[in-house]
C-alpha cells in the first residue's frame, strides 16, 4: 500500500514567460501510492487542474513547467521523470500508464467518430500489432466493465446521455490497464444521482483492477466519502494533506476548515454552514506571506509576513496512517 | 431516408420555381427579342417574317401565356432552348454545350485544386500556430483582397507578349482544330495557365483562412486534448481529430462554390477572352441575345441547386449529428 507510483517533486507551473508569468502551481510535492485514491481539492483557480495537466505535460500554451520533476515508478521498480521524456517516450507513456478522465463529460468524445473508433484507435496506437478483432473485443469488454451494452459501440457520442459518455470515457481510460487514472472533476457536468453511480462504480473497479486514482474536484464532500487521502490546494500551493477522515474530523488549516463548512454533511448531526469570506487570490498579485491570510479568520502576526512551509505539525507528529504523516502549512501549527 | 426525400422534394420545387421565373421574366420585360431583331434587320423584314420570328421564339401573340408555358416545358424536356441571335441560327443548347467544357475545365479544376491546397495549408497553419506557414496568412489575405480580374490584367500586362510562353487570350491556338490530340490539349493547357493561376491565387486564400481559423477553434476542444492524452501520434490527432472536425464548414462552402463553377468567373473569362460560359454570357448581354441568356441562367440555376444538394449529402456523410433517424 505504501509504495509510490507517482511522485511529484517541487513542481512549478507558470502561465507565460519571464517576469509577467503567472505562477499557477508553486512548489507542489505530492505522492500517489499504489491502489489509493488521492483527492485534490480547492476552489476554482487554486491550480488543481493546472497541476493535473502539468504532470502529464498536456498544458496548452502559454502554460510551461517552470521546474520540478514528476517521477513515475514502473511496475518493475524502474523510474522515469515524465518531465524529461522525449516525445516518443511520452506518447508511449500516456494512457498506457496514466489515463485521464476530463472535466467535460460532454466534449471529451469527438462527435464525428463512432465510440468504437475512439476506443480502438488508442489500443492501436499503443499496440500496433493487435488485430482489429482483438481491439474490438477489448472495447466491448471495457464497455461491459462500465455497464454499457456492446451495441453502443456503433453509436455516435450525441446518441448517448452525459452519464453514458462519461462511463465510456472511464472505460476508455482503463482500456490499456493503466496504473494511474487522473480524474479532473469527472462528474461536474452530471447530476448528483449519476455522480454517485459513476463514482461508486469507479471505486469498485479500482478495488478489482488495482489502479491508483488522483481525483481532482472542488467538491470536498465527494472526496471525504471516496478518497483515502486528501490534499487541499490554495493559491497554487498545497496547504494541507491528510487521510480523508482526519481532514473531515480534525482539519488543521483554517482554509480546509472553511471548505468543510461550505457544504452540508450527508450524514451525521446538522452543522452550521459558514463558507469562506472573500474570493480566491489573484495569481498575478499574490498576498505576501500565507496566501490565505487576507481571508483567514484566525490570521495573526506572522501570517502576512512569512510564508508557512508544508510540514509535519508538532501537535500531530506521531499521527501516521499507513506510515504516512499528515502535513499542513499554517503558522497556527508550527512544524517540527 | 425520409429526410433525404424531403430535401429532394424541396430542390425539385425550387427548380420548378426557377424555371417558371425564367419563363416569365423575358415576357414581362419591356421590349422583346423580336423587336431587337427587327432593329438589327433595319426594316428589311416583312410582316409575315416578323410573325414567324415570334412563333420561332415561342412569343406568339395569338397564343395564351398558359399554352406558351406548357410549350416551353415541352421544349425544355427535349433539350431545346431556342435559337441564339448572336450565333444565328445555331441552337442555344449547342452554343452552351460548346462553352461549358471550357468553363468546367478551367474553373472546375482550379476550384478543386484551390480547395485542396487551401484546406491543406490552412490545416497546417492552424495546427502549428505561429510557425512560418501561419505567417503566410496575411500575405494570402492580401492577395485575396485583390479583385481577380485586376490580377488577371496585371498578369497579361507583365507576362504576355509576342515572345512570351503565356498567350494573352483565347482557349487554344486558333490555328488548331479542336480535337483529342496532344497538340490541341497542350495548347489548351498552355492557354489556361494564366487564368488558372489568377483564380487559384485569389480563391485559395479564403480556404486557407477559414480552415486555419476552424483548426485553431477545434484544437482547443476537449476531445483534442483527450486525443493527445491518449498518446495518439501527432499526425493522427491533427488529421483524425482536429482537421476532420474543422473541415465541416469548409466542405459546405466548397460544395456551394461548385455551383458557381458553371457561372464561371465571368470577369476572368472576359479578361482572357476565354471561350467559356462567362464570356458567352458577356457576349449575350452585349447583343441582347434573350434565348442565350435565358439558357445560361437556367444552367446556372440548376447547377447551384445541384451543388446545394451535394452539400447536403456531403454534410450528412461527414457529420453524423445531421443524420436524422427514422
Amino acid at each position: 500500500m505504501s509504495d509510490a507510483v507517482l511522485e511529484v517533486k517541487n513542481l512549478d507551473v507558470d502561465y507565460g514567460l519571464g517576469d509577467d508569468a503567472v505562477h499557477a502551481v508553486r512548489d507542489v510535492n505530492l505522492t500517489l501510492h499504489r491502489g489509493e485514491v488521492l483527492g485534490l481539492a480547492g476552489e476554482s483557480g487554486s491550480g488543481k487542474s493546472t497541476l493535473a495537466y502539468g504532470l502529464t505535460r498536456l498544458l496548452p500554451p502559454p502554460g510551461v513547467i517552470a521546474g520540478g520533476e514528476v517521477v513515475y515508478h514502473g511496475e518493475n521498480g524502474e523510474t522515469a521523470d515524465i518531465m524529461r521524456m522525449t516525445d516518443d517516450q511520452l506518447r508511449a507513456f500516456r494512457w498506457a500508464e496514466t489515463a485521464i478522465v476530463f472535466q467535460g463529460a460532454m466534449n471529451s468524445l469527438n462527435p464525428v467518430h463512432k465510440i468504437s473508433t475512439q476506443m480502438t484507435d488508442v489500443i492501436k496506437a499503443h499496440d500496433p500489432r493487435s488485430t482489429p478483432r482483438s481491439r474490438l473485443d477489448r472495447a466491448r469488454e471495457m464497455l461491459a466493465l462500465v455497464g454499457i451494452s456492446a451495441d453502443r459501440l456503433e453509436a455516435y457520442p450525441h446518441q448517448l446521455s452525459g452519464g453514458m459518455r462519461q462511463r465510456v470515457m472511464i472505460g476508455m481510460a482503463l482500456a490499456l490497464d493503466p496504473r494511474i487514472v487522473i480524474m479532473d472533476e469527472p462528474t461536474t457536468a452530471l447530476d448528483v444521482v449519476i455522480q454517485r453511480q459513476i463514482l461508486g462504480q469507479l471505486i469498485e473497479l479500482r478495488e478489482r483492477l488495482g489502479f491508483s486514482v488522483l481525483f481532482i474536484t472542488h467538491d470536498l464532500s465527494l472526496l471525504v466519502e471516496f478518497s483515502d487521502r486528501i490534499a487541499i490546494m490554495y493559491g497554487g500551493r498545497i496547504v494541507e494533506e491528510a487521510p480523508a477522515d482526519e481532514i473531515y474530523q480534525d482539519s488543521l488549516h483554517p482554509y480546509s476548515d472553511g471548505l468543510l463548512h461550505s457544504f452540508p454533511a450527508l450524514r451525521g448531526p446538522r452543522r452550521e454552514l459558514t463558507g469562506i469570506p472573500g474570493s480566491p487570490p489573484d495569481l498575478r498579485a499574490m498576498p505576501t506571506g500565507c496566501a490565505f491570510h487576507p481571508r483567514c479568520p484566525k490570521a495573526f502576526d506572522p501570517c502576512a509576513a512569512d510564508l508557512p512551509l508544508l510540514g509535519i505539525p508538532e501537535s500531530h507528529a506521531d499521527a501516521t496512517t499507513n506510515g504516512q504523516p499528515r502535513t499542513v502549512a499554517c503558522w497556527l501549527h508550527p512544524i517540527r | 431516408m425520409a429526410y433525404l426525400a424531403k430535401r429532394v422534394f424541396f430542390y425539385l420545387f425550387t427548380a420548378w420555381a426557377a424555371i417558371t421565373l425564367n419563363f416569365f421574366i423575358p415576357r414581362v420585360m419591356p421590349g422583346d427579342p423580336v423587336q431587337s431583331l427587327i432593329t438589327k434587320a433595319r426594316g428589311q423584314l416583312t410582316t409575315e417574317g416578323i410573325q414567324s420570328l415570334y412563333v420561332l421564339f415561342g412569343l406568339d401573340k395569338n397564343e395564351s401565356l398558359i399554352s406558351q408555358y406548357f410549350k416551353y416545358w415541352g421544349q425544355l424536356f427535349r433539350g431545346d432552348l431556342g435559337l441564339s441571335f448572336t450565333f444565328f441560327p445555331s441552337q442555344v443548347s449547342d452554343v452552351i454545350g460548346q462553352a461549358l467544357p471550357w468553363t468546367l475545365g478551367l474553373v472546375g479544376i482550379t476550384t478543386v485544386i484551390g480547395f485542396l491546397i487551401g484546406t491543406g495549408l490552412g490545416t497546417l497553419a492552424g495546427w502549428r500556430r505561429g510557425s512560418w506557414i501561419d505567417a503566410l496568412i496575411p500575405v494570402t489575405t492580401f492577395l485575396s483582397s485583390i479583385p481577380y480580374f485586376w490580377l488577371g490584367l496585371i498578369a497579361i500586362a507583365l507576362l504576355t507578349g509576342p515572345d512570351s510562353f503565356f498567350p494573352a487570350g483565347n482557349g487554344y491556338d486558333t490555328g488548331l482544330t479542336p480535337g483529342w490530340d496532344w497538340e490541341f490539349i497542350g495548347s489548351a493547357i498552355q492557354h489556361s495557365l494564366l487564368p488558372a493561376i489568377t483564380i487559384l491565387i485569389s480563391s485559395m486564400a479564403g480556404w486557407i483562412l477559414s480552415m486555419r481559423n476552424m483548426m485553431v477553434t477545434v484544437a482547443s476542444e476537449d476531445y483534442v486534448t483527450v486525443a493527445h492524452a491518449k498518446g495518439l501520434s501527432e499526425r493522427r490527432v491533427m488529421v483524425g481529430y482536429a482537421a476532420r472536425n474543422a473541415l465541416l464548414p469548409n466542405v459546405s462552402g466548397f460544395a456551394l462554390s461548385l455551383g458557381f463553377i458553371v457561372g464561371g468567373t465571368l470577369l476572368v473569362e472576359i479578361v482572357f477572352s476565354y471561350p467559356g460560359l462567362g464570356f458567352l454570357l458577356f457576349q449575350g448581354v452585349g447583343t441582347k441575345d434573350y434565348p442565350l441568356l435565358q439558357g445560361i441562367f437556367l444552367i446556372i440555376t440548376l447547377s447551384v441547386l445541384l451543388a446545394n444538394f451535394v452539400a447536403d449529402l456531403a454534410y450528412m456523410l461527414l457529420d453524423p449529428r445531421t443524420r436524422r433517424e427514422g
